[in-house]
This record gives C-alpha cells, sequence and structure tokens, in this order.
C-alpha cells in the first residue's frame, strides 16, 4: 500500500498528488513515469513525475481530472492508501549539456517539466522555461521553476498574464531576442507537444516530448501505447516516452488518444488545450 | 466432461468445462490398465506417476490422488485445464491406439477441484530453514514453481511481479471462461501460506536493478515472460480497432473489463471482429469477443485447418461455440474511415506449397486473390518476442538475437553469477507446463548451489 501524504487542487481541473512510494523515488529519474491503480474496477494510469525527495521517499504528481480514473485520484485525501504505484517506468529523458534549452510546460506538463528544467540546471545548460496557459489562473509553479531557470516566458491565451499566444509566440520572442536554442523540450498535453514540435522545428534541434499514450502494463507486454515515430512503430512505455517530436505521427497519435473517449464519458474540463 | 452448453457458454464468462463429478472420475479411472510400463509418464513434461494418482482415484482416495500431483506438480488444478495433454501424456496412453485414451488431464483437474472443497488442505512438510534468501522475478508458472519448490527445501522466497496482481499470463491472458482467476488466487494464496512473500507492483529493472537485486539475495531466479506483442507490419496496423491479443485479453480479464460499467477499463463492443492467428491465444481472442457480444468473430490464419497450432479443444470449443474460419488468408492491408478507426481489413488467399523449416507446408499468396472484409475490429495474435526490461537494463546478461535470456540447458543459468532464468523468457512463447518445467529444473540447480554456500 501506498500513502497519501497530500493532495490539493492547484488550479481548476489540476491536482497535486504527494504519495509515499519509497522504492520507486530511490531511482526516479527525469522524464519517467509511474502507473497508478487505485484497486480493483478501476484503470491503470500512467502519470509523468513531477517531483520527489528521496530522503523522504515521496513522490509528487501534478494531474489532470479527465475522466472516472482521475476523478476517483481526486478524491483521495492524506493518510488514504492505494495499492499500485509502480515505476519509475519508460526511459529517462536525456540529460546533457547542451547549452541553451528551452523548456516548456502546460496544463499537468508544467508539473512533469520542473524535473527536466532542474536536472538541465545543474548540469550547467542556460535554461529558458516557457509557461504556458489558457489563462493566468491556469500557470502554477512559477516560483519553483524560476528557481533553476536562467529566463522565464509567461504565454496566456488571453493575454491575462505574460505574453498573449500560445507556444508560438515563444518562438516569436526568441527569434527578437536573438536566442536561438541547442533543444527545445516541451511537456504537456498532446495539443502543447503537437504544436511545439511544429513551432520550434525551424530552429532545426531536436524538440523532445513526452507522449500521453494510452498505457495499461507500462512493461511492453501489451502494445496499446504504439506509436509511429520516424516511420518505425515504438511502445511508448518501453521506448519512450520521449520522443523527437519532429518525427513523430501526429494525426495517428490524436486519434488513438481519442479510441476510448466515446466509452470512458470524458468530462469535459476547462483548462482549454483540447483535454487529450 | 460435460461442459456448458453452446448456445448459454458464448454469451457468458464463467467456465466452459464444467468438470468430472466423483462418480465420472471413479468410473474413467477405472478404464486405466495401470501399465508396467507407462508410456503416458513419458509424455510429461514434469513426469507425474500418472498411473498412481489415476489408481488413487480409482480406489475413491482422492486425498492420496492429490498428494501424488503435487510431488510432481504445483499446479494441478491449472495444468488439467491447460495443459495440451492430447500432444503430451494423453497422445501416449497405450488406449490411444484404441481411440479413446484416458482422459488424464481431466482426472488431474477432478483431484485438484476435490482438494480445494476440502475444509482444510494438508500442508506439507517444509525443511528447516536454511537462511539463504532467493529472489524470484515474475509470478507466472515459471516463477510460481520455483517459488513453490524453493520455500519447500527451507529457503527464504520472495516473489517480485510487476503487475498489480499474480500469475502472469495466467492471471492476464487466459480467460476466466477456461481458467476462473479464482483458481490461480487458491495457487497464489497457497504458496504465501507456505511462506512466500509476494511484492507486487515491482519492476525489477526500473523499480530496483537485477545487480541492487543480487546484492540482497543469494541466488536470483528470472521468470519474466513474454512481452511485446508483434504486429504485421502492414499498413493501418495503428487505426483503433486494431489490438494485439496481450491488449485485448489484459483489458478484459486482468482489468475486468468484462465487468464495465462496474469496471473503469473500457472495452469497446465491437460487432465484427477478425482475429489473426491461429493458436489458443487467436481461439481465446475470438471467444472472447463473442462473449462481449460480437455479432460475428473469424479467426483468420494464412495456413489450413490442418496446421492450425491450438489445442483440439479450444478449436472444436470455438467452432461450437460460433467462431468462423477463414483458413489461407493473410491480411495485407486495413482500412480506417475518417476518425482513425478500422473499417475494412483486405487480405489474400494462399496456397499450400512445400514444407518449411519447421515442417509445416509453406503458405504462398496467390497473385490477384484479394478481397475484403468488413470489420470493426482486428486482434493480432501472432506471437510476441521476450519481455525487454531486464535484458535492456542489465546489459551484462546474454541474450539471444531474439531477445531471449540463453542459459545452460541443463541447469537454467544465466551468463550472471548467482542468476538463473526459465519460461517464456527462455524459450520464447511455450506453454505453462514447459515454463513449470524449467521452473524445476532451475529449482533443482539453485537448491544445489545454496546448499553448497555454509
Ligand atoms: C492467451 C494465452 C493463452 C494461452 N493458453 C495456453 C494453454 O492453453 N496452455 C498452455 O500450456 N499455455 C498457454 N499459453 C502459454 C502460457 O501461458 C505461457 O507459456 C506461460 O504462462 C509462460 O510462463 P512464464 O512463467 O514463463 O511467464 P508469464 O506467465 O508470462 O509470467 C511472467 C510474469 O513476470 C512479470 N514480469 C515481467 N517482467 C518483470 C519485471 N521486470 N519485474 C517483475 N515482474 C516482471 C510479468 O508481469 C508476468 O506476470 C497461453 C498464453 C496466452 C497469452
Ligand atoms: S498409458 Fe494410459 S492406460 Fe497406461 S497407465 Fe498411462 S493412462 Fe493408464
Ligand atoms: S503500456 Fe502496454 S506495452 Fe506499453
Amino acid at each position: 500500500m501506498f500513502k497519501i501524504i497530500e493532495r490539493k487542487s492547484i488550479v481548476p481541473n489540476l491536482h497535486l498528488l504527494v504519495v509515499h512510494a519509497p522504492d520507486v523515488v530511490e531511482t526516479i529519474q527525469p522524464g519517467q513515469f509511474v502507473i497508478i491503480h487505485c484497486g480493483e474496477g478501476s484503470e491503470r494510469i500512467p502519470l509523468t513525475a513531477a517531483d520527489w525527495d528521496r530522503e523522504e521517499g515521496t513522490l509528487s504528481i501534478v494531474f489532470m481530472e479527465v475522466g472516472t480514473s482521475t476523478g476517483k485520484l481526486a478524491m483521495l485525501q492524506p493518510g488514504d492508501e492505494i495499492p499500485t504505484v509502480v515505476g519509475p517506468l519508460g526511459v529517462p529523458i536525456e540529460i546533457e549539456k547542451f547549452g541553451v534549452v528551452v523548456c516548456i510546460g502546460g496544463c499537468f506538463g508544467l508539473g512533469s517539466i520542473f524535473p527536466v528544467v532542474r536536472a538541465l540546471k545543474e548540469k550547467g545548460n542556460e535554461v529558458i522555461t516557457m509557461l504556458e496557459g489558457r489563462s493566468k489562473n491556469l500557470l502554477y509553479w512559477e516560483e519553483k521553476l524560476s528557481k533553476y531557470s536562467d529566463k522565464v516566458i509567461k504565454l496566456t491565451r488571453d493575454g491575462s498574464y505574460g505574453y498573449k499566444g500560445h507556444v508560438k509566440k515563444g518562438s516569436e520572442l526568441l527569434r527578437e531576442l536573438g536566442i536561438k536554442p541547442d533543444r527545445v523540450i516541451a511537456n504537456g498535453c498532446t495539443t502543447l507537444s503537437y504544436l511545439a514540435s511544429r513551432d520550434y522545428a525551424h530552429f532545426d534541434v531536436p524538440v523532445i516530448v513526452t507522449l500521453n499514450t494510452i498505457m495499461i502494463d507500462g512493461t511492453g507486454m501489451c502494445g496499446v501505447c504504439r506509436c509511429t515515430v520516424d516511420g518505425k512503430m515504438k511502445f511508448a512505455c518501453v521506448d519512450g516516452p520521449s520522443f523527437d517530436g519532429r518525427l513523430v505521427d501526429w494525426e495517428e497519435l490524436a486519434a488513438r488518444r481519442k479510441q476510448y473517449i466515446s466509452e470512458e464519458a470524458f468530462l469535459v474540463h476547462h483548462s482549454g488545450c483540447g483535454g487529450f | 466432461m460435460p461442459k456448458q452448453a453452446d448456445f448459454i457458454r458464448k454469451r457468458n464468462f464463467k467456465e466452459v468445462a464444467l468438470g468430472y463429478s466423483a462418480e465420472d472420475a471413479i468410473e474413467e479411472a477405472g478404464r486405466c490398465l495401470d501399465c508396467k510400463k507407462p508410456f503416458c509418464v513419458d509424455g510429461c513434461p514434469v513426469e507425474i506417476d500418472i498411473p498412481g494418482f489415476i489408481r488413487a482415484i480409482a480406489e475413491e482416495d482422492f486425498a492420496l490422488a492429490i498428494k501424488i500431483l503435487k510431488e510432481k506438480n504445483c499446479l494441478p488444478a491449472v495444468c488439467g485445464r491447460v495443459c495440451p495433454q492430447e500432444e503430451q501424456c494423453e497422445i501416449k496412453c497405450i488406449l490411444e491406439k484404441k481411440g479413446a485414451p484416458i482422459a488424464i488431464g481431466r482426472l488431474e483437474r477432478f483431484a485438484a477441484e476435490w482438494e480445494s472443497q476440502q475444509d482444510s488442505i494438508e500442508m506439507p512438510v517444509i525443511d528447516d530453514k536454511t537462511g539463504k534468501k532467493v529472489a524470484v522475478i515474475g509470478s507466472g508458472p515459471a516463477g510460481i514453481t520455483v517459488a513453490g519448490d524453493l520455500i519447500l527445501q527451507g529457503h527464504d522466497v520472495t516473489m517480485y511481479e510487476a503487475l498489480h496482481e499474480p500469475g502472469g499470463v495466467l492471471t492476464y491472458g487466459i480467460p476466466e471462461f477456461r481458467l476462473p482467476a479464482s483458481v490461480v488466487t487458491r495457487e497464489i494464496e497457497y504458496l504465501q501460506k507456505l511462506g512466500v512473500k509476494l511484492i507486487c507492483n515491482f519492476v525489477v529493472g526500473k523499480t530496483r536493478s537485477l545487480k541492487k537485486i543480487l546484492d540482497e539475495y543469494d541466488a536470483v531466479f528470472v521468470g519474466t515472460g513474454a512481452g511485446l506483442p508483434w504486429f504485421m507490419n502492414i499498413p493501418g496496423e495503428n487505426l483503433n480497432g486494431v489490438y494485439s491479443a496481450n491488449e485485448y485479453l489484459t483489458r478484459v480479464n486482468l482489468m475486468r473489463g468484462f465487468q464495465y460499467p462496474k469496471t473503469y477499463t473500457p472495452v469497446v463492443r465491437h460487432k465484427k471482429v477478425a482475429v489473426v492467428g491461429g493458436g489458443n491465444v487467436a481461439m481465446d481472442c475470438a471467444r472472447t469477443a463473442l462473449r462481449l457480444g460480437a455479432e460475428e468473430a473469424v479467426i483468420v490464419y494464412r495456413r489450413s485447418e490442418t496446421e492450425l497450432p491450438a489445442r483440439e479443444e479450444e478449436y472444436e470449443n470455438a467452432d461450437e461455440e460460433g467462431v468462423k474460419f477463414s483458413f489461407l488468408t493473410l491480411p495485407e492491408k486495413l482500412y480506417g474511415d475518417k476518425n482513425g478507426w478500422l473499417k475494412e481489413i483486405e487480405c489474400s488467399k494462399m496456397e499450400l506449397g512445400e514444407p518449411d523449416a519447421s515442417g509445416r507446408r509453406r503458405p504462398i499468396r496467390i497473385d490477384g486473390s484479394e478481397f475484403r472484409m468488413k470489420m470493426d475490429a482486428c486482434i493480432v495474435a501472432i506471437g510476441n518476442s521476450p519481455n525487454p526490461i531486464i535484458p535492456q537494463t542489465t546489459p551484462e546478461l546474454a541474450v539471444s538475437k531474439w531477445g531471449t535470456i540463453e542459459v545452460d540447458e541443463e541447469s537454467f543459468k544465466t551468463t550472471i553469477d548467482r542468476v538463473w532464468a526459465g519460461g517464456d523468457i527462455v524459450s520464447g512463447a511455450a506453454t505453462v507446463i514447459l515454463a513449470m518445467g524449467a521452473g524445476r529444473k532451475a529449482a533443482r540447480s539453485m537448491h544445489e548451489y545454496l546448499s553448497s554456500l555454509t
């Protein structure tokens, strides 16, 4: 059993979950994920790590409430116990001294990009972090991210905070400032990852995105997480989940993401990204 | 053996075979000739004393029957149901020549069921504690066998499982109507009663490296089974409605999708389902699809009926339930609608040519024979590669070009000191009993090694 230390709503529809999972955090690296399962009758949900504390043995996750299973997670209270937090799964994201790295986070990705930002900074990169959201009230962890960033750019679609626009605005700003990134990393919903791959491709550097495919086992056994990267079939849970977004077949990915939408009576959510 | 009637069972997930009554079992056992040289035993990969347990049933000493079975086989309730007896023990039975071999599997199943209905089961004697610690990775039949054997020999056994439930393929793959989950649960609980520690939700190689596990234990057994399902490499395979057999069965079995919407793991209720492949796994998928309400489930197999690798019994069951068969058919392209859902499968007809390396006649595509089937689901059941996680995260471990772990044929030792491996991870997809046979041999070698330590 894994004990819940904290669970709170941080912005509309997004929750922070802190769970005691010492074995998982012992070896976890940025870009890896866990699968959470709330017991018989629930789904197995893959969620990327947003932070951890090895000494305390705790793992933090930011998740979006989208369906019945994440709805269950959103009701957890400190002291509750859940039967399954398994991981760390997936291949860690590549952390090297690249030079200038632009990290883009939106939605739950503002959480999951944090370990990446921290690790990149600690490796000596110049880190430019972009926070993306529909509106000011959907941005969070600005302070936490700023601590490990050389520059922070806020982007809101309604212009209520920082610059007005989506991730494309960020790439225009970089150009105006004369900054040429050596690598771009984007975390968030499929729409954000897709847009980043498209709008930052002209920099001609890898645009690493974390794919949020449907998963079941997370160990390469079922194949539901398959996607096409560079014309080849990849299993996101064991080959990824991070890939160069420029090589991903986005149309297929988006269609596969929606497989169970009519089945699962998806709750409409309001973070405005399209919800998948 | 009595079965649920086909028109009833094809709509429910309850076990198809109803099992022998005591009278049936005694009568069937009474037919056994108790041969001096029992060929049946030669056919059994774990060398059960077959005439011995059958004699006990004939003499109505069911407790003795189960005791004899358990001397060689720690999972009789499972093997009695899913072993291919018709190509192992029963085919060797002297009465086979007369066309009616003893129903060894059914008798095995009977004895195991009898035991499960007793108020208390007899616990075996456990040898004195040796103080030696063993880690078993994977809780499928191979791992279960190793754990069962070594705990009885007094070693301390911890079994690690990646999923949230133990049992391997027995739990996530083989459907409820062939092997009820309760049977597997019972066997696992028995192991736990013997003292085996079970840790689920733990992926060795990820949560902790094999190397680190090796620091904590005296010996390690790797029985991580199958992984990475194969696809056909044809256009359209990533359309929605196209599944690997593992995904389809896992949704239904492990995640209890058959109870949806009572459970939350969705299973789409498809109307017309094609299943590609011809093994037990393909039969399981087609029969599951019918039970989920499909109007039509068709097995698409590129060779002919004669080459069908599935067990005869399962083929028969599938046929009775209304599964259709399209033999000598090769899918070549999948077409979808504008939302990315499968709509049609284009296939070619095949003919059989000369025998290939496996001795089976090679299917050859007939040019110009293309035709299309309207289908809203396609389940690909053509096999899988071994589970990649331990090899991927343990570079020192020697693996073959197919990704199976290399071991010494007799001892099942790997190239890493103090690490043994067996089951599908070594042999590639095989059977429950072969995985158990491998586990048995590995356990023997592990015990030898552990006993040599002071
Ligand atoms: C649908 C289906 C039907 C079948 N029908 C039959 C039949 O009728 N008769 C028959 O004899 N055989 C049948 N088989 C084949 C048989 O089930 C397998 O050969 C057998 O289960 C192999 O056993 P195993 O112990 O090697 O591996 P598995 O049963 O595959 O178990 C391996 C276990 O290890 C776990 N694991 C993997 N990696 C890790 C890790 N890194 N850390 C921790 N745990 C890990 C897995 O989650 C799994 O639970 C069938 C198979 C399928 C899929
Ligand atoms: S070969 Fe057949 S008849 Fe002879 S002992 Fe075995 S089961 Fe009985
Ligand atoms: S989640 Fe099953 S193979 Fe990736």
